[in-house]
């Protein structure tokens, strides 16, 4: 039975970010990392640029064997968990594989959330979340000239374009008023809208699909309208992966609870990315935040608990945050960029848009599209909770320049 | 791991704010200068937007692409056009802005040192701008035989340990040691059982004789022709400026060819941290207690390295850990000095446990008592006289300096008036002695008729190569 005192689920962000945290600490340790994965770990994120043949599958990998073995990390691929029993501190595999472990960290991440819509699972449709998926998206689109797109979140907008450019019909459907929403206030949104409307994307806002057919895709909307495409590709968000984690007594919420340090409810497992459920830095209450970052900073902070190192801190609760091209442009936000209660919102409109959200006299979020910022250096402002009394009149009219400066200080 | 790294540092008080930097970088990039000088807090301030080239990058581990990796070899956070796809999420990895957009491009831009000869640093008129080869050091003589046992009792951020395993190291095997009373021998340079702690001869002296040893041990081995020992000490202040001075004194003027290494921690700190000759003003010690009327030491320190010039010594210099490039560039002028006359180093040494710094803290001390003028870095030939190795001037106020040590913390505004006025005084008077200086020649010579034992005379480069073993 293999057995690692380290056994690590998941092969992306995190896992990658605790199997270095591990490692500073304790270099010799045994370890494996799992995947369900065929290829070495690559990120989901640059997914749509493999769609769009701008990166090659083979370029997008993340880490080479020669990385493992250095690290002396067992990378098992095509392992997918099935089961976990944390009293017997075994994962099953469903290759009917065993491994024991000593810590274990579920980093298993999130999977494309498939919505219950009539008719939806008799018909070939794609979704985006593996390097294959996205070698399929881009073989199908060699075919096929028309398709549609089921939710504009940042999958399906990434998508849809890709889709657009590489000449085909795109339609986009989205129950919520705006694109990229939770991201972007209405008025970002709006100069997204318009970029894809002006490359030929139809954009059907606030409409929801009641059926769809095939073979040949049909898709009806609630308001009787209908789409024909040659293509189906569902982009309505994302769930974690935990249902190998069933009657293990581990606690599931919307995704794995996990405390202040990543530690789940039971002895020996902890979780991190985009499967945990861990606090929102804003409101203090538990929330899937499923972003790099928000994976890194997990993942770091298990892999250290894991490890023992004292030199761990608490997970300070993650933060959205979006860096957006569409069609060679740029919109980005950090925080509560969308708030509008209770918050003071200085928005520019003149050429580029910027939406700057206060809170007193501390930033708690940042917006903008065509004008590029630091959005580090934002989200430590926010983290932070820096006090802009001083430069307030400073950062609401030269916020790049001054929130600079702020961190050129705080580095002393 | 394990490796260090030079770096461009940045000093915002001698930034004027003229931007040479950027353009420089413009002009070699291509593109968007990747330094960014921005206007500070107070008007005529500035600070910068740079690249660290962290330890523990962010914007590496939130590449989703794999264009970003830093280099183990130059410690330089490299990005890799090819495999970027523009998204940018590096910019929100950073907290610095030191990865940004380059608007012209809309790719990212940042600063990759332009291969160890960084075009801002060249340029900048004020030396705000400098580039750290402190790193260089540390891999070239980290690799080198350490020449003191592991496991000395030293406190926790010790920072004459850092001083002596330092200075050893670039000494070499070739050398012999005394280590007088105080904390060196303290946390075990000496040895336990009957076993040195140290790889070379060392011996304890008493501290009222170190440098008459010396002398003697210099003269026989001068006698038996071997003229290639560093006939040393690491001393305390103490045993230096106070104890020790006469010894001290005597062997300066008879122009014994010794290398004097006097580690300045300002007390006796091994024994209780009572008050020395060099405990500045207004410090906390064991003897000069802070209560209702006593408020640390009311006399000023003497300034021994002043005093050592007046003895026409081959050579003189301050130095500090927080400064390595200048500390290991005068450990070659010293040791090549001291076959030649007597040469005398005065490395300052904040102690965390007789000072109160938090350990983490000593090497920030360090640097902010030579950016204070507190420990003004210069040097000394009887030949060239004297010249400041970091510039004096934009100093910070000394409470910036005292505010970092629990010494210090009671200090009263006059008390504090009183040490800024010696600072200036001080550096007052080492500016008009560096007035006349010439500019430092590179190599010393015996002069004629030198009292010392003339053996037979080693060349140059002979002597820096043996100094160097």
């Amino acid at each position: 039975m293999p057995e690692a005192k380290y056994l690590l689920v998941g092969s992306s962000h995190a896992a990658l970010e605790a199997l270095r945290a591990i490692r500073l600490v304790d270099p010799d340790g045994s370890m494996a990392m799992l995947t369900r994965d065929e290829r070495l770990p690559y990120s989901p994120t640059i997914l749509p640029y493999v769609v769009s043949g701008r990166s090659g599958s083979d370029q997008v990998l993340l880490r080479d064997p020669a990385f493992f073995t250095a690290n002396n990390c067992t990378y098992v691929p095509n392992a997918q968990a099935v089961s976990l029993d944390p009293k017997a501190k075994a994962v099953t595999l469903a290759s009917g594989e065993v491994w024991r472990y000593q810590s274990l960290l579920i980093a298993s991440g999130a999977a494309p959330a498939i919505p219950p819509v009539k008719g939806l699972d008799g018909v070939k449709y794609h979704v985006l979340r593996t390097l294959a998926d996205a070698e399929g998206l881009r073989a199908a689109m060699g075919s096929a000239k028309s398709a549609v797109v089921l939710g504009a979140g940042l999958v399906g907008l990434h998508a849809a374009e890709n889709l657009a450019e590489a000449g085909l019909k795109v339609s986009v459907v989205e129950m919520q008023d705006h694109v990229l929403p939770g991201y972007f206030d209405a008025k970002a949104s709006t100069r997204i809208e318009d970029a894809f409307i002006k490359h030929g994307v139809d954009l059907k806002l606030k409409r929801k699909v009641v059926e769809v057919s095939g073979p040949a895709i049909r898709v009806t909307l609630d308001d009787g309208g209908v789409i024909e495409a040659d293509l189906l590709l569902v982009a309505t968000g994302v769930r974690p992966v935990t249902d190998w984690l069933a009657g293990s007594g581990i606690a599931v919420d919307k995704g794995v609870v996990v405390d202040e340090v990543m530690r789940t409810n039971v002895d020996g497992v902890w979780a991190a990315g985009d499967v945990a459920q861990a606090t929102d830095f804003a409101s203090g209450k538990p929330a899937l935040i499923g972003i790099i970052p928000t994976a890194v900073e997990q993942g770091k902070i298990a892999g250290q608990g894991m490890a023992g190192d004292s030199y761990r801190k608490d997970y300070a609760g993650g933060l959205p945050v979006n860096t957006y091209r569409f069609f060679g442009r740029v919109a980005l936000s950090i925080g509560r960029a969308a708030a509008t209660d209770g918050v003071e919102a200085v928005e520019t409109e003149s050429g580029a848009y910027r939406r700057l959200v206060l809170e007193g006299d501390r930033l708690v979020g940042y917006a903008s599209v065509d004008e590029p910022f630091d959005v580090g250096i934002m989200g430590e402002l926010i983290r932070r909770r820096v006090d802009l009394s001083e430069c307030k009149d400073a950062f609401l009219a030269r916020p790049v320049e001054t929130g600079r400066r702020l961190m050129s200080e705080q580095w002393r | 791991m394990g490796a260090a790294f030079d770096s461009i540092s940045f000093k915002a008080s001698l930034c004027d704010g003229c931007g040479d930097c950027m353009t420089a970088c413009s002009e070699v990039k291509q593109g968007a200068s990747r330094i960014s000088i921005v206007p500070g807090a107070k008007a005529g301030s500035f600070e910068t937007a740079i690249c660290r080239q962290c330890g523990d990058p962010k914007c590496v581990q939130v590449c989703p692409s794999g264009a970003l990796d830093k280099d183990g070899g130059n410690g330089v956070i490299g990005w890799d056009a090819s495999k970027c796809v523009d998204c940018l999420l590096c910019t929100a990895g950073c907290s610095y802005g030191g990865i940004a957009v380059d608007p012209k491009v809309a790719r990212v831009a940042k600063c990759d040192q332009c291969d160890g000869d960084p075009a801002c640093v060249k340029v900048c008129p004020t030396g705000a701008l400098e580039f750290r080869k402190a790193g260089s050091i540390f891999n070239e003589y980290g690799a080198k035989e350490d020449l003191f046992v592991p496991g000395l009792s030293g406190c926790q951020g010790c920072n004459s340990e850092l001083i002596m395993r330092h200075a050893m190291r670039k000494i070499g095997r070739n050398s012999v040691l005394a280590t007088p009373p105080g904390c060196i021998p303290g946390m075990g340079s000496v040895g336990y059982n009957g076993k040195t702690g140290t790889k070379v001869p060392v011996f304890h002296p008493l501290l009222t004789n170190t440098a008459s040893m010396l002398s003697g041990i210099r003269r026989y081995y001068d006698r038996i022709g071997r003229k290639d020992i560093v006939v040393m000490a690491l001393a305390g202040d103490g045993g230096t400026s106070d104890c020790g001075f006469h010894a001290v004194s005597g062997a300066a003027e008879r122009g014994e060819k010794v290398l004097y290494v006097c580690v300045d921690n300002e007390g006796y700190m091994n024994t209780g941290m009572q008050r020395s000759g060099t405990t500045p003003y207004g410090s906390w010690t064991s003897t000069t207690p802070v209560g209702e009327h006593m408020k640390g030491k009311t006399q000023d320190a003497k300034n021994l390295p002043l005093i050592m010039t007046a003895h026409k010594c081959r050579y003189v210099a301050t130095a500090s850990t927080g400064y390595m490039e200048d500390l290991y560039e005068k450990l070659d002028r010293a040791i090549e000095a001291s076959f030649e006359g007597f040469s005398y180093l005065h490395i300052y040494s904040p102690c965390p446990t007789g000072w109160r710094i938090p350990s983490s803290k000593v090497i920030e001390a360090c640097r902010m008592s030579v950016d204070s003028n507190f420990n003004p870095l210069w040097e000394y030939t009887n030949r060239s006289g004297l010249r400041f190795t970091h510039s004096p001037d934009n100093a910070y106020p000394i409470t910036e300096y005292v505010k970092m040590i629990g010494k210090y913390r009671h200090l009263s505004p006059d008390q504090l008036a009183h040490i800024q006025a010696k600072v200036d005084e001080q550096v007052a008077l080492l500016k008009l002695m560096a007035a006349e200086s010439p500019p430092p020649q590179a190599a010393h010579r015996a002069p004629a008729g030198s009292s010392t034992p003339a053996g037979a005379e080693l060349t140059q480069p002979a002597r820096r190569e043996i100094a160097r073993n």
